[in-house]
């Protein structure tokens, strides 16, 4: 009985030490257009740099869903949610054997090809009905952090937050 | 029997720590794992476990052969076939605050980055209607604005979109042989830049895409399954925020009753609000600590009162 109720707290360490270990020193990429770096494991952490689609990090540290990185070029080192990161090479300017690689479902992605902005102008041009500045106006709705503090605090909901 | 809760968590540990050591076919195989058991427990016959474990994995596999750019595409031609069938609300005070509320809401979720990240636009229509595409544009009608009577039920709405951005429940409905021609076209192409044959091509297939995503959104809804998981995801979004995850089955409650049978809306595309507050029910919703404070009431007052 008591190896057995051991067990779940064996397998719970197990699991807690390979999330701690399992990324640091890992290569990943910023998938997402505009990647801000933050100074703390929260999105009220102030931005201490913002990174471009495709660009390299090394992950030194992992707390639940946020990941201490630092670029591979220029800037400092900081936080990013880990949705914003992929394990895939993002490659800018694919090369013939990088498009078969990406075609197969490989280890990495092609930014700007497949789905991009010829094949939505295109698109745009054969269904001349549709309005895309809607959607461009939709878009640039930017919502400073500050802002969603204020919110929070005023709201009586989480100060901090509630991301993980 | 005491024992049962020990050797559930044992399973599932068991079941993470799989998962954590295989790393990308670990969508794959947790399907398996889980249907595997199931099928012992004699839940579920061979036959279907088989097809459950096949069809997880070309699922999951489908939405990951997207990259969020391309998401990120597909999303905006959506966005723009939703806003050509019902305008846009053109009031700066709902929009901003629906933004706001939108932004705190999606920090809290398990996707807060996306390629464009989350943006949300009210639409000009008495339908109780809301429509999230892949990427993260969000659309709200009146209708359903009407349906709220404070910002908790807000909250709720939005959080429940959201959660399909999360689980890109979207891109789930475009038909895989649209994948396959989108990769061929990919492999094909190579360093040169696209040649006009390539373009033709490939905005076919994305034009059939947008189609796929529509029609589900607008016409056949998603799958009773689908809608669980976003509900199941709102309710954690909502806890995390300090929002009370009631408001999704009080907000859910004045719905049923405004819903009109056969309507093009809600009615036709989601699964009833009673069978939706049943299944809420049953995943452990708790009510925040504290009450809202007047502040939160007086400014959904302010923003949504005349809408």
């Amino acid at each position: 009985m008591k190896a057995r109720t051991a067990l779940p707290f064996f397998l719970l360490a197990f699991l807690l030490a390979f999330a701690a270990a399992g990324n640091a020193g890992k290569m990943m990429s910023v998938q997402v257009k505009k990647g801000d770096v933050r100074a703390t494991p929260n999105f009220l952490g102030k931005i201490v740099t913002t990174l471009a689609y495709g660009d390299r990090v090394e992950v030194l540290e992992t707390r639940e869903s946020w990941l201490r990185i630092a670029p591979a070029g220029r800037g400092a080192a900081g936080w990013m949610h880990v949705s914003a990161l992929s394990e895939k090479r993002i490659v800018l300017k694919a090369g013939a054997k990088d498009a078969q690689v990406a075609a197969s479902g490989g280890e990495l992605a092609l930014a700007g090809k497949g789905f991009n902005a010829d094949v939505e102008a295109e698109f745009k041009s054969r269904n001349r009905n549709l309005d895309f500045s809607l959607i461009d106006r939709m878009q640039a709705v930017e919502v400073p952090q500050e802002k969603i503090a204020l919110f929070l605090k005023e709201g009586g909901l989480a100060a901090e937050g509630g991301a993980r | 029997m005491r024992s049962l809760p020990c050797k559930t968590a044992a399973r599932l540990l068991l079941a993470a720590a799989f998962a954590m050591a295989c790393g990308c076919a670990a969508v794959d195989e947790l399907a398996k794992v889980g249907t595997a058991v199931a099928e012992s427990q004699g839940k579920i016959s061979k036959e279907q476990s088989q097809s459950i474990t096949r069809s997880t994995g070309a699922l999951a596999k489908a939405a990951e052969d997207f990259t969020p750019e391309q998401e990120y595409y597909i999303g905006r031609s959506v966005g723009a076939v939703i806003v050509n069938r019902y305008r846009p609300y053109r009031e700066d005070q709902a929009n901003g605050y629906l933004n706001l509320l939108g932004q705190a809401l999606a920090q809290a979720s398990d996707r807060p980055e996306t390629f464009g990240g989350y943006h949300f636009l009210v639409l000009d229509s008495d339908e109780i209607n809301a429509f999230a595409t892949p990427g993260g544009l969000i659309f709200i009608s009146r209708g359903m604005l009407r349906c709220c009577k404070n910002e908790d039920e807000v909250a709720a709405v939005l959080a429940h979109e959201i959660s399909h951005v999360q689980l890109r429940h979207g891109i789930q409905s475009i038909e895989q042989s649209r994948k396959t021609e989108a990769l061929k076209v990919l492999a094909v192409e190579g360093t040169k830049t696209f040649g006009g044959k390539e373009l033709a091509d490939l905005t076919k297939t994305f034009e059939s895409s947008i189609g796929d995503i529509t029609s589900t959104l607008i016409n056949n809804g998603y799958s009773r399954a689908f809608e669980r998981e976003a509900d199941a995801a709102a309710v954690r979004i909502l806890s995390r925020v300090g929002y009370d995850p009631n408001a999704l089955a009080a907000m859910l409650r004045e719905m049923g009753k405004r819903l009109k049978p056969g309507g093009a809306d809600f009615a036709k595309t989601h699964p009833s609000p009673a069978s939706r507050i049943e299944d809420i029910s049953s995943m452990g919703v708790r009510k925040p600590s504290s009450p809202a404070p007047a502040a939160r009431q007086a400014r959904f007052q302010r923003a949504l009162g005349g809408v």
